[in-house]
Parts: C-alpha cells; structure tokens; sequence
C-alpha cells in the first residue's frame, strides 16, 4: 500500500508543476479535476481493509472535487470565453521553477516535523506542505478570478493530503475539510458568474484596482 | 431549554423567519428583537457563570465570558440602529441583509461557546460566509470588488487555520492520551505535546486566524471592505468579528502557554503587533477617504491587542480591556461614518467638510470617537492602552514600548488630520448625496449616544463584574509553567 500511496502523491506533485507550467484555463483545469480525482482515491489507500469512513470520504471527494467544482468552473469559463491566462504577475516558466524549488523545501522542511511511528516512510507531509505551496503561489502569481479559484483549490488538495495522516484519530476532522469546497462554489457561482461579468464584462481580477490607496492631500 | 442553547438558536430561528416574512419594513424591526432576546442572556451569564459547561462541545471559557457579552452588546445597539438604516434604504429588498446579520450572531457566539477547536474553525468560517453579503448590500462594481477580496483573502486564511488544527491535532497523536482537539483535553496534555508540531501549528494559526483578525501583513482585505461596506456593517465587522478572530488567537496562545511556549509564541504576537501598528501608521497620513481611515485605525489596534497580549503580565488585563474599548469606540466611529456618509454621499475629504455643522450630533460624536480611540483620557481606551505600555516597561521591553508610543503618536496627527477636516469648515453642499435634507433620526442617533457613554464610563468606573471577569481570563494565561 505504501509503496502505491507514494506513488499518487508523486503524480499529485507532478500535476502541481504541470499546472504551474500551462497558461491555458481549461487545461489548467483538467489538471486540477484529475488532481482532485487522484487525491479523492487516497483515503483507500492508507488503510488495507477499507473501512467506512475512508469509503465515504472517498466518494464524497470524488464527487466535489472530481465532478461537481470542475463543471462550475468549465461552466463559468464557457460563460466568459477566456481562454488563457495572459501576462500573470510571475511569467509561466519562473513560476515552475518556483514551484520545484518550492517542492524541495516542502520536504527538506517535512524531515523537521517528526512523524509518529508507522507513518515515518510516507510522502504525505512533504506532498501536502509542496501542494500548499503551489495554491500559494498560483493565488498570488494569476490575476484571471477563474485561476484564483484554481489556486485556491489546489492550496486545498494540500490540507486535505495532511488531514490523511489523522484519518484514524478523527475521520470528522478530515472531512470538515470539504467545507472549504462549498466556500469554492459559493466564490464561483456567487460571485464570478452572476456579478463580476456583468459588471466588469470580464473576469480579470486586475480590473477590480478602483480601491487602490490614493494618498494625494487634496488642495485647499 | 437552557438559555445557552436559546442564545444560540434564537437569532437563527428569526433569520429563517426573516427569510420567509415578505414584509420589508416589519422585516428589520426583528434586529432589535434578536439583539435584545441575546443581550439579556448574555448578560445574565456575565453576571452568573455558569459553573460547569453545557456539552462536552459547547461552554463558555473565561475568555469567551468576556468576549459574548461585549460582542452582544454592540450588536444590539447596531441592530437599533440597523432599523434606521434599513429605512433610509427602502426601495431595495434587505432579506438577505437581515437574515445575514442574524446567522452571524449566532455563528459569532458559537465561536464564543465552542470548547472543540474544529467547532471553533467552523464556527469562523462561517462569519466569513454570513457576512459576505452584508459587504456586498451596495450592488456595485466597487462594493463586488471589496467582497472578492474578503472571501479570497479570508478563504486563504481560514484554510491556513485549519491546516494550523491538523497540525495541533497531530501534535497530541503518537502520545499515551487519546487525540483531541478539545480545549480542555489540549491544555491538559499540554506538557506532552510535539513541540515542532506544536510551533508549526501556532505559526499557521496566528496567520490564518490573523487574517481574520486584520493583523499587518494580511490586512489587505480590510480597508476594501470597511471602506466599501455600509457604517453599519463596519461597526459589525471592527467591533464584533474582530473579537472573535482575538478569541481564537487567545485560545492557541493559551495551549502555547500551557505547554511551556510562551516565549516562543508570545515573541510572535509582539512582532506582528508592532508590524500592524506600523502599517497603520504608514497608510493612516494623508487618508483622504475617512472610512479606510477607520479600517486603519483597526488595524492598528489589532496591533495593540496581539501585542499586549505576547507581553504578558499587566498588560494581558490591559489587552482585554482594550478589546471591549476598541468594540465600542469602533462601533461608535463606524456608525457615526455612516450617518455622515449618509447626508454627504461621499466618504472623501473632497465631499465632506464642516459635519459638525450638518450633522451636529453625529459630527460631534465622531470627533469624540476619535479623541476616545487615539487614547486620550478620561475615555476608556486610555486606561487599556496605558496599562498596555505599563506592561511593556514594567517587564524591561523598552524598546517595544519605545516603538508603541511613537506609532500611537504617528497614528494621532494623522487620524487628526483627517477627522478634522470632515468635522470642521463651513459646510459644503452635498454633491450628488442622496438625501440633502438628511438629519440623523432616533433610531440612528440614540445608539450613539448610548455608546459615547459607555465608553466614557469604562474611562472612569470599571464596574466590580467586569474586573473579575478580566482577572479570571488573564488569570489563565498566567497559571502555567514558565
């Protein structure tokens, strides 16, 4: 089992750096559905005879983040025809390699945190902290509101990949974390698609600048 | 039923109410109602503790004691308030308005009554849900912009937060004790938790409950939102939900405390005070727009409350004096904004002058608001913000309390500057405001007048009830091993 777990949570960092590397929305996208996919078969994995919670974990994430988060954004995307994501603050190629050097603190920073017995050979803490930072450098790095929510998706793979480690001690825990994917589909459905198009007619984030400091004195 | 679960339940069942009843007018009249039904049991338990807790999930600790019942009280005068406010803006449907404001009193005294960090997280996440649409009340392009800040940059922050409690969680895994995220439980096993696990926990959580809480660097929602959202709404916002983002940031500091990491955490609260202070100080010159002016100056005083805290000793008593103070100070600030905001139809130096003149209650009252809130006595502020820098010099960090009174001075003249200039002059006309003729009425004015009040009281008297309650909640910080 080990051996398969460490497996998927590599293809996950994969699909990380892949994701950096595209500007292409509906790629991006794909990659995170199957991300999501691949990360939504995890909770099988860590325990050989499956047992109840992992089952509905499983197939609750499968569902949310395999079918339901990806048709609302393809959704949206169709809604406003972009396609790409141009000029983001960090260019496509710099942001990769952020990305990998990233991935190579996650686990130098992971063999500092010690792991209870049993689950010292695992990639799940290094997978997980690499998988935050990516969502972190996405939000900050892409200015289309439709990559923000990406990132924000995949800065939420990587907390569910910990929550994994605690599966056993408080399955709820773990699954509280799905929380996060309604606040998802509230920001996508909410907001982007019924009132940043029609205002903005567009849905780059970088229009909404009218509430930057001005700090002029106004003449007397 | 046990008037906890009422105080919890109660403002829900009346925003479900309040979703169904079409009446727009007799809609907003359930504000006060929920406000008062809240106040009353709030108040009684600050009075009477209840001795054991209600669940295993749900009690009040001796922090909360102190958080409820101020929090219950400014929403109660900014329901009052809300009546004439809805009013004032009748032609647009406040449904989702008044059924927002309701569940958010419910999920803000959840945060206060949770004893399970998990209840606790959820309970945050879901002000940030049920305040969302209060923000967004204007429809427009401006107003859609502050909320996709606030849900982004808070959504971030509280995922932060909850990675921070698996972290915690798995500090307490790989012990003889069973895994626990009860509050109870926590500071029980304090001693033997993973002290790496621990650390990174404590980092995560202070920036995601930070965020929250608008400490400098993640205070870049705040100014949007506050500036954006109605006065009412700010007052809400500065006043109430800050409150709770300090509860939780409380509660982590405690474990920290617990476990014999005081130093360590306390020495990041102190950094990131003084940070926020500094922040604000920068941003607060030249605030041409007097309603970001306020954000800032919560920012700052964000800033006072996460420093007094890591100081520790006098000043931990100073720090949650300071957060009822800045509750009420704020709320006042805020809301007299809004009545000025109101008659002018800006919230620029280029469209408001002379509000002393125009509105003499409410210009009168914000300048009070800003002499109270800079520190100056005989108001409340004053008291909490010195024992503050008693504090800081009593346990030889002079360097930080060298640093604090500089930036509380830097933050004066620039407030000053601005606050000045919207309360004195002649009075312009009202360019393109929407009401000319705007006088505040009672609903608008009263509430006011009750909170000038009360934080004139807090600067002289500061009632038996309440010092005991401050005593016990910094007592429990102090009862511990280093």
């Amino acid at each position: 089992m080990q051996t398969y777990l460490n497996t998927f949570l590599a293809l996950v960092l994969l699909l990380n750096l892949l994701a950096l590397g595209t500007s292409r929305l509906p790629t991006v996208i794909r990659l995170v559905t199957l991300q999501g996919g691949l990360i939504g078969l995890l909770p099988l994995l860590i325990h050989s005879p499956w047992r109840p919670e992992s089952v509905v974990l499983a197939i609750a994430t499968l569902l949310t983040k395999g079918i339901l988060i990806p048709s609302i954004l393809i959704k949206a995307l169709r809604e406003v025809q972009i396609r790409r994501e141009i000029e983001p603050l960090i260019g496509i190629l710099p942001s990769m390699l952020l990305g990998a050097l990233g991935t190579g603190l996650a686990l130098l920073f992971a063999s500092l945190l010690p792991l209870i017995p049993g689950q010292a050979n695992s990639l799940l803490v290094p997978a997980s902290l690499a998988t935050v930072l990516t969502g972190c450098i996405f939000l900050t790095s892409r200015m289309k509101a439709v990559s923000q929510v990406v990132g924000y998706l995949i800065l939420e793979n990587g907390i569910f990949i910990f929550g994994l480690l605690m599966l056993e001690a408080m399955p709820f825990m773990v699954e509280m974390g799905l929380l996060l994917d309604l606040v998802v589909c509230i920001f996508v459905s909410g907001i982007i698609l019924n009132h940043i198009k029609d205002t903005f007619d567009s849905l780059d984030t970088r229009l909404l600048t009218a509430l930057k400091e001005d700090t002029s004195w106004p003449q007397k | 039923m046990a008037p906890e679960i009422i105080l919890l339940v109660f403002p829900l069942m009346l925003a479900v109410l309040s979703w169904v009843i079409p009446s727009n007018r007799f809609r907003s009249y359930l504000l006060p109602l929920g406000g008062v039904v809240h106040l009353s049991l709030s108040l009684h338990g600050f009075i009477y503790p209840a001795a054991t807790p209600l669940t295993p999930y749900l009690g009040l600790d001796a922090p909360a004691r102190l958080v409820l019942p101020g929090v219950s009280l400014l929403f109660f005068l900014c329901s009052i308030y809300a009546v004439g406010y809805l009013k004032e803006h009748s032609q647009r449907s406040n449904r989702g308005f008044c059924s927002s404001m309701l569940a958010f009193l419910s999920m803000m005294s959840l945060v206060a009554y949770a004893r399970h960090l998990g209840l606790m997280w959820v309970a945050i996440e879901a002000t940030t849900l049920t305040t969302a649409p209060l923000i967004y009340f204007n429809y427009n392009p401006k107003s859609i912009e502050a909320t996709w800040k606030y849900l982004l940059i808070c959504s971030v922050g509280i995922a932060l937060a909850l990675l921070g409690t698996f972290f915690l969680a798995y500090a307490t895994m790989g012990q003889e004790t069973e895994t626990s995220l009860f509050m109870s439980d926590l500071l029980k096993n304090a001693p033997h938790l993973s002290k790496p696990w621990l650390h990174a926990a404590f980092i995560l959580l202070l920036v995601g409950y930070g965020t929250k809480m608008g400490l400098a660097p993640m205070h870049t929602w705040k100014p949007d939102a506050y500036g954006e959202a109605s006065g009412l709404v700010g007052a809400l916002l500065a006043g109430g939900l800050t409150q709770c983002a300090f509860l939780a940031i409380f509660r982590i500091y405690w474990i920290c405390k617990a476990a014999g990491e005081g130093l360590y955490a306390g020495r990041f609260l102190i950094l990131m005070g003084l940070v926020s202070m500094a922040m604000a100080a920068v941003f607060i010159i030249h605030q041409r727009d007097f309603k970001r002016m306020l954000a800032y100056s919560s920012v700052e005083h964000m800033g006072i409350l996460s420093l007094g805290l890591g100081l520790g000793g006098i000043s931990t008593y100073g720090s949650l004096l300071h957060l009822m103070n800045n509750g009420l100070t704020k709320g006042l600030l805020f809301l007299a904004a809004g009545n000025i905001t109101h008659a002018y139809g800006g919230k620029t130096l280029e469209n408001v002058r002379g509000a002393i003149r125009r509105l003499p209650l409410s210009g009168t009252l914000f300048l009070l608001g800003f002499i109270a809130i800079t520190g100056s006595p005989p108001f409340g502020p004053f008291i909490s913000e010195f024992l503050i820098l008693n504090g800081a010099f009593h346990r030889g960090y002079l360097w930080v309390g060298g640093l604090y009174l500089l930036f509380l001075l830097v933050v004066f003249m620039g407030m000053g500057s601005t606050v000045l200039g919207v309360v004195q002059g002649k009075s312009m006309k009202s360019t393109g405001g929407n009401s000319p003729s705007y006088r505040e009425s009672l609903w608008t004015g009263i509430p006011l007048v009750f909170l000038i009040l009360l934080i004139l009281l807090l600067g002289l008297y500061i009632p038996n009830t309440l010092n005991t309650r401050i005593m016990e909640a910094a007592h429990c910080l102090e009862q511990t091993y280093d």
